[in-house]
Formats: C-alpha cells, structure tokens, sequence
C-alpha cells in the first residue's frame, strides 16, 4: 500500500498533471515557422507555442484520444508527437523524405503516415513512434506510387488510395505484425483525396484525372469500387485546377453531401440514398474545402488562388449561398468548434487567425498567427477519419 | 518532325520573348513573385521546393531542361498532370524571373526543414 502511494506520488510529479482537460485545445499549424499555436475555444485565446517541427507546408495533426499528445505529419516525412498540454515536443522522427497526412487507428495505438517519397504508408507505435508496419505501394515492379487519403476506419483498419497507379488498399492491422492488405485495382485516374464518411462506411477517393468519384462500401467489401457523379462534366473543358481540393470529413446533411468540384466554381450535391448528383451549387472559386457546420445546416467552403480571400456559406436546405465573406488573402483552413456555434479560419497573407459567429457571421475575435494553415481540435480524437 | 519543328520555333519565339520581358519585373514583383512561389508552389511542390504532388524545383534536377520548357510549363501547365496554366496570374515575364530564380536556387530556404530533434521521455505512464 505504502509502495503504492509512493508511486502514484512519484507519477504525480513526473507526469505534468493536466490542468483543465483537453476538450477545449486545439493547434494551429504555423506552416512556415516550424511551429504550432496552442489554443483553446472556452476563452478564444492563445496557449503558446511549440516550435521545432521541420517543414510544415501542408501539415496536419491526428489526436490521441486522451487528447493530450497530437501527432504533426509536416512535408519533410517529420512525424512529431507534441504534448500540447505541457507545449513540448515528446517525440520526433524522420519517417520518409516526403509525406502528405497521417491517421490514428480505432483503438488509437496506431499512428499511419502517407508518404510520396518514398511512396507508402508507415505504421508506428504512437506510445513510442516505434515503426511497427512499412508497407511499399509498390503497383508494378520498383514501381512505387505516391499515396493519398489516408483515413482509420473501424475494425482497427487504415485505408488508402495510391495517386499514380489508380488503387485504394485496405490494410487491417487486428493483429499489427501482420497486416493484411486487400488491394482494389483501377479505380479510376489520379486520386487526389479521399473521405470516410462519419458512420466509417463508406471510403469515397476523388478523381483528378477524370470525372466522378470512386466509392467503397467497407460493409460490402466483396462488391468492389463503384464509380459514383461519373457523368459530372463529361464533354466540357476541363478548367486548370489552381490547388488541389480537399476532401476531409464529410459536409453531410440528411441525405445530402457536398463536395468541391475540381477545377470549377461549383460545389456538388450529392444523394447519399442513391449516390447520385443532386445539384450544382455556383460559388465564388475553386473550392478547397467544403466543410459542413457540425449540425449540417450550414456549409462553409474556402477557395484556391486567386479567390482564397473569401468564404462562402451555403444553406442546405435551399441550396443558395447565404453568406459571403472575406477575412483576407490566403483563408487556407476551417475549423468548427465541436458543437458549431463558432469557426476558426486561418487569414495566411494576414498572418491571424479569426473566429466568427456561425449564426451571426459576425468576427469574434482575432489573434496573430504566423502564415497559419490547418486548425485542429481535440474533438477530432474521437471522430472515425479526424 | 513537323511537330519537331514547331515545338523548336516555338521556344525559340518564347526565348525571344523571355528576352524582351524580363527587365520588367520590378522589386515590389519581385516580392510577390516571390511569396507566391513559396506559398502557392508550394502547395504541391513544397514550400521548400523539394517536391510534393508535383516535383522537387531544384537547380539540379531543373537545369536537365530548358529554360524554355520551364517558362512554358509556367505559362502553360503540363497536359495530363496536376500542373496547372498559370498564365492567368503570371505575365511571361514574371514566368522567366520565376524560372531563373528557381536555375540559379536563390527561392529555396534551407534552414527551414531541419526540425528539433527531441527526445523527451514521455511524461504519461503506459496504461
């Protein structure tokens, strides 16, 4: 008993003990300082910062589910475990030369990175970042392609689409020493992201190469990839695409999802029933992110250069744009608070950070960020595919 | 060879073109040629330039082409790629003064990649 005590008083000590919780943290990648902002949604303030993290253009960040550690995949094949409560680095590695994302497995053990160079996914350990599984996206012999929408799903799996060969892998890692690997060939050209939607059912990877979206239905394995919006812009000139959309979460409402249109000034309606397109909406730019508030009532999407000074908000309910707004040059992320009642934006040319009132649209408040890029909360630790 | 031909008269015309234009990128385009190429590049190239969807721009692996196949990539993009035309946005000359900073390496930042190297024992106890 006594030798207890004196553990947990031991612990006590060397653990940093946590102040108030994490629900209410988040970061702000700071892409092009190396750093991450600490902040938190109670007050809207700044926590700090953590500086060190290699080359953040493009980087994001998966929770652990106690929401304490984050794990930053930065474009240098970095992967750095920050402890966001005591504003430390815990752990960094260089996994790869060059990597896009990463996920963190159901039972949160697992942290998978997606690398373009050398093309693949690796899987640590996220208690010590200790490599447990490399798995090459080898498509043809020495041939090994760059990989792209990397989500978790449940069932302890990681899923995955490989942008130069047109495949979406299945890897279950149930038992880590032996993934099992189920590959789904000739999906269609050039996936550029995908999505899993929020239930962990369906995993959607859109095509840049050619029209429509491919769809895997994880509760039917056996039925393969259906190609989904494959008559969208069949015929028509394909416009110069000036950022790559991205598909992360799911903009759902009732039975409708929206998704960006690559290449034109349109965000697409999508019939989650029948999987058919069910409207075009027109908006400012091409769209980069098109984010649904967390009740789907609204939905807010960002924009590509030359556009990126502006935010949309469209009603799904009448499909029109109810609001317009514009925070400044280079909006390059959203980020709702977890149950909608504001949203955070990164202004990168402004170097700040702004939140406003969803119903409102009025700013809340404002706050010096360095060219910030991807917003992150905790609440992403427990939702499949965040 | 037809084709052959024509694709020599067109970098030659572009190379005449590159030429005339190139004095005209002031300091103040300068600037934002400059962030624009670290940010909006850089979003598939890597705001290091060493490559991401798209290719590393490095001298190194740039100088194996042309100038006027860079200047044209610019201008133009690159069919059945993600590169798209930037003419929109760029003037041909700011597509030369682009594809000579990127030959001569003066747009890559190299201090930034490097990281901490940290490698703090993690303060929570195993479950």
């Amino acid at each position: 008993m006594l030798r207890l005590l004196l553990l947990s008083a031991l612990l006590l000590c060397t653990s940093n003990s946590i102040a108030g919780g994490t629900g209410d943290l988040g970061i702000v990648i700071e892409r092009a300082d190396s750093s991450v902002q600490v902040i938190e949604t109670t007050n809207n303030t700044s926590l700090g910062r953590i500086e060190g993290l290699g080359d953040l253009s493009h980087a994001s960040a998966v929770y652990s589910r106690d929401g304490q550690y984050a794990y930053i995949f930065g474009r240098d094949g970095g992967l750095t475990k920050i402890d966001i409560v005591n504003k430390k680095i815990v752990k960094r590695i260089i996994q790869s030369g060059n990597s896009i994302g990463g996920a963190i497995s159901q039972d949160g053990r697992l942290v998978a990175v997606s690398n373009y160079k050398p093309g693949g996914v690796k899987i640590f350990d996220s208690e010590t970042l200790d490599l447990v599984a490399d798995i090459p996206a080898e498509y043809d012999k020495g041939m090994l392609s760059k990989v792209i929408g990397l989500v978790d799903a449940p069932g302890q799996k990681f899923i995955f689409s490989l942008w130069d060969a047109g495949e979406i892998w299945v890897t279950d890692m149930s038992n880590p020493a032996k993934p099992q690997i189920t590959k789904f060939k000739g999906i269609g050209l050039n996936p550029y992201d995908a999505l899993i939607t929020p239930d962990g059912r369906y995993y959607i990877a859109g095509l840049f190469g050619e029209d429509g979206m491919a769809m895997l239905d994880l509760w039917n394995l056996d039925a393969g990839v259906k190609r989904i919006l494959d008559n969208y812009g069949k015929g028509e000139q394909k416009l110069p695409v000036y950022k790559m959309p991205h598909l992360e979460g799911w903009a759902i409402a009732g039975n409708l999802a929206f998704v960006p249109a690559v290449g034109r000034h349109e965000v697409l309606v999508i019939d989650t029933l029948s999987w058919t397109e069910a409207g075009r909406i027109k908006v400012h730019g091409q769209p980069v992110f098109v984010m649904a508030r967390p009740d789907g009532r609204n939905i807010w999407v960002n924009f590509a250069v030359p556009n990126n000074d502006t935010l949309q908000v469209i009603d799904t309910q009448s499909l029109k744009i109810i609001k317009t707004l514009t925070p400044g040059k280079g909006v390059l992320h959203m980020e709702f608070e977890p149950r909608g009642e504001q949203v955070w934006a990164s202004v990168r040319d402004e170097d700040r950070l702004a939140v406003f009132d969803t119903d409102t649209f009025e700013q809340v408040t404002s706050f010096p960020a360095k060219k910030p890029s991807g917003i992150f909360l905790t609440s992403r630790a427990h939702r499949t595919g965040l | 060879m037809k084709k052959a031909l024509f694709t020599a008269s067109l970098f030659t015309s572009l190379f005449m073109t590159a030429q005339i234009t190139h004095a005209e990128v002031d300091a103040a385009r300068q600037n934002e040629l400059s962030y624009f190429v670290k940010h909006d590049c850089g979003s598939c190239h890597g705001m290091t330039l060493k490559g991401g969807l798209g290719p590393a721009l490095t001298p190194e692996l740039l100088s194996l082409k042309p100038k006027e196949f860079l200047v044209t990539t610019i201008m133009e993009g690159r069919k059945n790629t993600a590169m798209p035309p930037w003419k929109s946005m760029l003037s041909q000359g700011d597509a030369v003064w682009i594809t000579e900073q990127l030959l001569n390496g003066s747009l890559q930042q190299t201090d930034l990649a490097k990281g901490q190297q940290a490698n703090d024992t993690n303060p929570r106890v195993k479950k």
